[in-house]
């Protein structure tokens, strides 16, 4: 298959799918990215999908998208706005074309603009592109549905499953534009269907199919070319933030040599990691789905208690339900890591949407004072990382650590370099030995302040822990006023030691300047490439991103008094803008907000800045 | 359970902390017979674990000589769940009250008895909050006066053996404070059954609902009032051993009948405890006076896989089928590629 357009060279390039969401452009997506990965790429991808499973067909309320960035340089993020737009109805079209790039592509299924179809997305007249304006964009109106249909008609698979292949149909074009292999998705077919040779076979042709239309079709399709990107050499794969956080607990139990135990309750968009836990019992992992939020993690708690590396997955919602038990872990000083991995709130607010405002929820959302460890993970694959010290700090301190990711991290994916188990360090569990003499349940390490795990099961070491406030030394029930004095400030003050034993805060950019941007969690990518740009320009400003929340690192003051100004970016409306005045308030906090449940673009916030720089 | 230990008495299941519960409370008597039950098990003291929720028979772990966690409110059973899954060795033991069980803790209890892990489940019913100092409680009788019912509560009780045999209950079985042997009796099955077993136990609140079991435990009458079943055996009562139970089959439902011209022992019922169908058992746990004796024994006791064996065997199947040793093969699974 010769190429005879001209080919546009590019050093990254934005491809959106977007359809019904029973158009599959979720797997479309994950294909195209596989493939983009597998011939060395770098991407990041970002799922958009609507919190009902079936929507009303055709409807806006029912589009389902599904965007990457793939480059040749550092990908950090799924892009702002597409330089393809695929849509495979006119309900597609309309909800999208709005994150088309201007001078932008954008292909349609010209099948599906029928009377009903282009009603249903309320479209008023029969031209959506005038009707929209979307003349500046160069559009590709390929009857996509029919030539499928078309294609198969001899295969003897049945209407349904015919239409449902045209995705297919779809991504067969976006490869010759992209110039892409169709190897890899071919043989995924072959693992897919290994017991439906016919459906393999219909979806082998209509790939083709669509590829071949694309080609002939040359004289209005351009064609892209993004070479490999130049990363750091090793094995590679793609995951998800999901899987990274479920594998990141599976690497920390083995390094502790405890098994694992996850109790949990499905909720979106935390599922996947329950789900992967489910899928792992190859690797020893106990998962319980329990019958709601609060035996989800009052079940993990018992597990503690017993003995096992336990951890608890929940979203925002879930996370309020887990608040009392989250106290008694706690009060009777269990490891725990609890992932919250956040979505628009309140209430059920945007159950599939991204969002950081579960920030204070984490820090204070219990009765008493009741301090936990707070991380948050910054990209898809350093969930892995960040699961992995949640699990080495809840262990190693005695204390419940509370992991944040969120929507965008949790279903967004990227390549990963694999890391060798080698390169991590032992979790040393304060298992009491057997024969221990004169043991009490609450005596400390001086370092730490940690106590001591007796397990169940041991002899000798037979003691009651639970939630009333405890003796100091014995554990037994106190209500001796200054015991509880003491052991307030025990409980946080073992909470504060853990900054002796995290990394300091790094800053990306010049370690002086006029505008530090701060940030935490999910949004590093935009923000670390949005400061970057501005660099590359010769602004001076830099990025110092937060991925230990409590404790804080120790050099935080250190490093915000080299700069003139601070601007704290956050999705929600300055809940970590807050807590640093709180903790750090000799600084000036300027703040920049976004709850739209969108990520940042890298265009506003270099605005922004740019803007900051300028008074 | 391998680890066996036959030298304990329940002396040495005592803790160092002083039992507070009032003097006269049902809760001491109960833990005299869970106590003297233990030893009879044969299993090592470490090997116990009682995990409770909040109310006055959740302060039990405290003085017991045993692993133990108070927890919080309701929640018990899903702690046990998790002690028991993450070390099936364990014999654990849940502690509660009726308040505990069956309101705030009622989906979890349900949910525990459903899938049949291996805790055994002490259920004090006095038809009462007593910590809270006299509210009603989901098992107080319809009409009860308390202080947030001055005018008599509006509102039918849970009866607990039907919630457990209607959540598909394995175990279920009776005993009142009152009666230490039996209890002790009870408790060992209890414990020997492998599976969620639930042991109701009345009991008095000798501040807030005085006398509730009165009924059919004062000495006189409680012969009379009151049936123990007992497994292969006719379900025979009363002080001269007079009356008995049989099925009246026309009204699908059992009936009490005198011993004498009509009945003999030969025409009575004979207790199974092994019979999967519910039905009967559930008609036998239901049974209230004035109508019918109450029930007391094991009612309900049928083997079925538990939870937290299966949760097991299904890793270990799994693992076996596995390629993966460790996690760094994990990690290296599935598409991979070399830049």
């Amino acid at each position: 298959m010769s190429k005879k357009a001209d080919v546009i060279e590019r050093k990254d390039v934005v491809i959106r799918f977007s359809g019904d969401s029973g158009d599959g452009m979720q797997l479309t997506g994950t294909l195209f990215s596989d493939t983009s990965a597998f011939i060395g790429n770098d991407l990041s991808t970002f799922p958009d999908y609507p919190s009902e499973i079936r929507a009303p067909q055709g409807t806006i309320g029912g589009v389902s998208g599904f965007q990457v960035h793939v480059g040749q340089t550092q990908i950090k993020t799924p892009g702002d706005y597409a330089d393809i737009l695929v849509a495979m109805n006119p309900a597609a079209l309309k909800a999208t074309a709005k994150w088309v790039k201007e001078g932008g592509t954008i292909i349609l299924d010209e099948d599906s603009f029928d009377e009903k179809g282009l009603k249903k997305a309320g479209y008023k007249t029969d031209n959506p592109i005038l009707e929209d304006k979307l003349d500046r964009f160069n559009i590709i109106q390929a009857p996509i549905s029919s030539l499928t249909k078309e294609a198969l008609k001899d295969t003897g698979l049945d209407p349904k499953s015919i239409l449902r292949s045209k995705n297919m149909f779809a991504l067969g074009m976006v490869y010759w534009i992209f110039n892409r292999p169709l190897n890899y998705t071919e043989s995924f077919f072959e693992r897919k269907f290994k017991k439906k040779p016919l459906v393999i076979e219909a979806n082998k042709i209509v790939l083709h199919a669509g590829y071949n239309y694309a080609e002939t079709m040359e004289h209005t399709t351009p064609s892209y070319k993004v070479s490999p990107a130049d990363i750091e050499k090793g094995t590679y794969r793609n995951i998800s933030g999901n899987t990274a956080t479920a594998w990141g607990f599976i690497a920390a139990a083995e390094k502790a040599n405890l098994e694992l135990f996850c109790g949990s309750y499905p909720i979106t968009p935390a599922t996947e990691i329950l789900q992967e836990l489910s899928a792992r019992k190859d690797m020893g992992v106990k998962t319980f789905q329990a019958e709601d939020e609060i035996a989800g993690i009052c079940t993990s708690i018992g597990a503690s208690f017993a003995g096992d590396l336990a951890v608890t997955t929940t979203s925002g919602p879930g996370l309020a339900l887990k608040g009392e038990a989250i106290g008694l872990a706690v009060m009777t000083e269990l490891p725990l890591v609890i992932v919250d991995v956040q979505r628009g709130g309140p209430s059920t607010g945007l159950p599939t949407k991204p969002e950081q405002s579960d920030l204070m929820q984490a820090l204070y959302g219990r009765n008493g004072e009741s301090p936990v460890v707070v991380i948050a993970a910054s990209t898809p694959s350093n969930c892995f990382h960040y699961a992995f010290q949640a699990a080495k700090i809840a262990v190693e301190h005695m204390t419940p650590v509370i992991l944040l990711t969120d929507g965008f991290l949790a279903n967004g994916s990227e390549p990963w370099k694999v890391p060798s188990m080698a390169d991590y360090p032992e979790i040393k569990a304060p298992i009491v030995p057997e024969g221990t003499k004169d043991w009490n349940p609450y005596a400390r390490d001086v370092e730490r302040l940690a106590r001591t795990w007796a397990v169940p099961g041991t002899k000798g070491l037979e003691h009651r822990i639970g939630g009333l406030e405890k003796d100091e030394l014995k554990g037994s029930v106190s209500h001796d006023p200054m015991n509880h004095q003491r052991m307030t400030e025990i409980r946080e003050g073992k909470v504060q030691r853990v900054s002796n034993f995290i990394p300091e805060l790094e800053v990306e950019g010049d370690e002086k300047g006029d505008l530090l941007v701060v940030g935490w969690g999910g949004t590093y990518g935009h923000l670390a490439t949005a400061v970057n740009e501005l660099r590359e320009k010769g602004q001076s400003v830099s990025l110092a991103h937060f991925n230990y929340i409590k404790p804080l690192p120790k050099n935080v003051k250190e490093v915000f008094a080299n700069y003139k100004k601070i601007v704290v970016c956050e999705n929600n409306l300055g809940q970590f803008a807050d807590y640093l005045r709180m903790t750090n308030p000799e600084f000036k906090y300027l703040q920049y907000n976004k709850v739209q449940g969108l990520p940042f673009t890298i265009i506003e916030l270099k605005e922004h800045f740019t803007k900051l720089l300028e008074e | 359970m391998s680890d066996i230990q036959n030298n304990l008495t329940a002396k040495d299941f005592k803790s160092d902390q002083e039992v507070r519960w009032c003097p006269g409370c049902g809760d001491h008597a109960i833990m005299n017979a869970i106590q003297k039950a233990l030893p009879e098990l044969g299993y090592k003291k470490e090997k116990f674990a009682f995990i409770s929720g909040i109310g006055c028979s959740s302060r039990f772990p405290y003085y017991m000589d045993t692993y133990g966690f108070h927890s919080i409110h309701g929640r018990a059973s899903a702690i046990a769940s998790g002690v028991k899954v993450a070390n099936p060795k364990l014999s654990v033991w849940q502690i509660t009250g009726d308040g505990d069980a069956m309101a705030i803790g009622g989906n979890h209890f349900i949910h525990a008895i459903r899938r049949n892990i291996d805790i055994n489940i002490i259920l004090f019913n006095n038809e009462i909050y007593g910590l809270t100092k006299g509210q009603y409680s989901p098992t107080s009788k319809f009409g009860s006066v308390t202080k947030t019912s001055p005018y008599g509560t509006v509102e039918h009780p849970f009866h607990p053996g039907e919630l457990v045999i209607g959540a598909q209950g394995k175990f279920f079985a009776r005993s009142i404070d009152g009666n230490l042997k039996l209890s002790q009796e009870i408790f060992e099955k209890a414990a020997k059954h492998d599976g969620a077993s639930v042991v109701e136990v009345l009991q008095n609140c000798v501040i807030y609902n005085d006398k509730t079991h009165a009924a059919i435990s004062d000495r006189e009458h409680r012969e009379d009032r009151t049936i123990i079943l007992r497994h292969g055996e006719p379900m025979i009562f009363g002080k001269n051993k007079d009356k008995g139970l049989v099925l009246d089959g026309e009204h699908l439902k059992l009936k009490v009948v005198e011993l004498g011209n009509e009945y003999t022992e030969k025409d009575l019922l004979v207790h199974n405890s092994e019979e999967v169908n519910p039905g009967l058992h559930l008609m036998l746990a239901n049974m209230s006076y004035p109508e019918y004796p109450v029930a007391f024994g094991v009612i309900r006791n049928v083997k079925a896989e538990t939870y937290d064996k299966a949760v097991y065997k299904q890793v270990e199947d799994v693992k076996e089928k596995s390629s993966f040793k460790c996690m760094d093969d994990l990690l290296r699974s599935g598409t991979t590629w070399e830049v």
